[in-house]
């Protein structure tokens, strides 16, 4: 058997199982790669629940989280929200819609040179107070600002 | 004592119309705003991609794409078109939007019927229309062209100004007309400041927002869309898609917004 | 829906920009349908953004995203030509993903 042969076969090994597993269909590629999904979070039903299910109780007011967002939304289904962390160290961003019939909205985990800052569109039930949390060595930091959701033109 | 309490009640009369009215800009400032911060977040875009794809696509018994469809600046020639538009053709004879042209296209080049075209022009959130995706991608490469619609063909001259005449057109039930709406300055429903669109201030700012993503439905919208729905409002009866009518409206109001510079499908609300 | 996604990244002063496109009904399930029954719930659960193979972002969002998600990411320095790849898996195990050069 040649080098080259050799090599490619060795280097087909390591993955084939997980290959022939994904060929037949059995994981999908990223389900695979270990995908979690905050579920007690997400299905809090009040602020203080969704900031326990972050382990965000007792979040102290910051300064340093910077939220940006129109303050009137000209309808509700979808609400701008710019969010930057300058505390530093912030490995995380979470964004709460605190009147939402499900709160917890978003959590951003940044690695490897990303940026604490994200920027997204929500929709947003009814006017509310939009509250971000950001987590940095182990201690979490919260910022509030509001936004007032009308319903647009003539008969929407 | 009353001489005192009369200045006392005109200065807390000042001062609270000064209050309202600052608040009134604050409300328009915030509004502006979302309008920005919506649009630098739009999904539009998607949009303009598929219609790309489309653009390309053979399709209809000819088996053709509409790669030499010819909006006006020659078969083929897409960049600037639609700021061009509506124009006067030759072929057809008559002042055509942008929408009418793409059908024109649909029926010569790919063979399809005109009730094959028109089937199904305003789509869904699940399933936007095919007009909708190729009307964003031809607007699309239109961003950054300045609106020059001509009226120098008597037909096209002509068009404006039935577009002018039906636009202060008084009909339908509650006697309205577009400028009922956008035919008076400092005018709103509910948050929405309501364009001027018989001005060139108006209608610059706003017929150059068309077509465009609505966020409150999730989907792009056309301008014969628009049209219709401004006839429903109206509770006009129920224009014909692209009918002469709405050509003879676009018209009227893609003359008035020349000048501007055209930006691409917009985002509204 | 319209075409699946849509990656804009950017190189700027000091940082990557990067901005995506999705399209995804983000249906919340609390909806109801024109037979009076609520549509079922289908959204978006995982974002991952990946540079040059790196995983940068692991995001987790709700069906209160908006329909049709657009979020933007920024990353440290970061050069043209860069590689962005950005993935999403939803609550019912489909997925999607595509990639783009930095500008």
């Amino acid at each position: 058997m040649d080098e080259g042969r050799r090599f490619v076969l060795r280097g087909a090994s390591a993955t084939g199982a997980l290959a022939a597993v994904l060929a037949a269909g059995l994981l999908r590629p990223v389900q695979a790669l270990a995908a979690t999904w905050n579920k007690v979070a997400f299905g809090a039903k009040n602020p203080a629940d969704a900031l326990k299910g972050i382990g965000a109780t007792g979040a102290a007011d910051s300064k340093e989280v910077l939220i940006d967002l129109p303050q009137i939304a000209e309808n509700g289904a979808v609400v701008p929200i710019e969010v930057t962390s300058k505390v530093p160290g912030t490995t995380s961003i979470a964004v709460l819609i605190e009147k939402n019939p499900f709160p917890l909205c978003a959590q951003f985990d940044f690695m490897e040179g990303a940026l604490p800052y994200v920027k997204l569109n929500a929709k947003v039930g009814e006017s509310s107070v939009v509250r971000v949390v950001a987590a940095a060595g182990g201690k979490h930091y919260t910022a509030t600002k509001e936004v007032k959701v009308t319903i647009g033109g003539c008969g929407g | 004592m009353r001489q005192v309490a009369c200045r006392a009640l005109l200065a807390g009369a000042a001062l609270s119309i000064a209050a309202s009215l600052a608040y009134a800009d604050d409300t328009k400032q915030e509004i502006q705003k979302y309008q920005r911060m919506t649009a630098e977040s739009s999904p539009v875009e998607l949009w303009e991609l598929e219609g790309a794809d489309l653009w390309k696509q053979k399709r209809g018994p000819n088996s053709v794409s509409l790669e030499r469809c010819d909006l006006g600046m020659g078969p083929g020639v897409l960049k600037g078109a639609y700021a061009h538009l509506p124009r006067y053709f030759k072929d057809t004879g008559r002042v055509q939007d942008l929408e009418s042209r793409l059908v024109t296209c649909m029926t010569t080049l790919q063979g399809f019927s005109e009730q094959e075209a028109t089937k199904r022009v305003f789509g869904n959130a699940d399933k936007p229309s095919d007009m909708e995706y190729l009307a964003a991608y031809v607007a699309g490469r239109s961003r950054g062209v300045k609106m020059q619609v001509s009226t120098k063909d008597p037909k096209e001259k002509a068009a404006y100004e039935m577009g002018k005449a039906l636009f202060f057109y008084r009909a339908g039930p509650w006697d309205f007309s577009c400028a009922s709406c956008h035919g008076h300055e400092g005018k709103r429903i509910r948050m929405q400041e309501l364009p001027v669109l018989s001005s060139p201030k108006g209608a610059r700012g706003t017929y150059t927002t068309w077509p465009g993503y609505r966020v409150s439905v999730s989907q792009l919208k056309t301008m014969q869309w628009r049209l219709n729905d401004c006839f429903r409002q109206q509770r006009f009866p129920e224009p014909k898609y692209a009918s002469d009518a709405t050509i003879a409206l676009t018209m009227y109001m893609a003359v008035n917004a020349n000048g501007a510079t055209y930006r691409g499908p917009g985002t509204k609300r | 829906m319209p075409g699946p996604m849509k990656i804009r990244a950017t190189a700027e002063a000091g940082y990557t920009e990067i901005r995506v496109l999705m399209s995804h009904p983000m249906e919340t399930g609390l909806r109801k349908g024109p037979d009076g029954k609520p549509i079922p719930a289908h959204f978006i659960e995982n974002v991952t953004v990946k540079v040059n193979g790196k995983t940068v972002v692991e995001g987790q969002i709700s069906q209160a995203i908006s329909r049709n998600p657009v979020f933007s990411f920024r990353v440290k320095g970061g050069n043209k030509g860069d590689k962005v790849e950005i993935s999403w898996l939803d609550n019912k195990g489909e997925h999607n993903q595509t990639e783009a050069a930095v500008a």
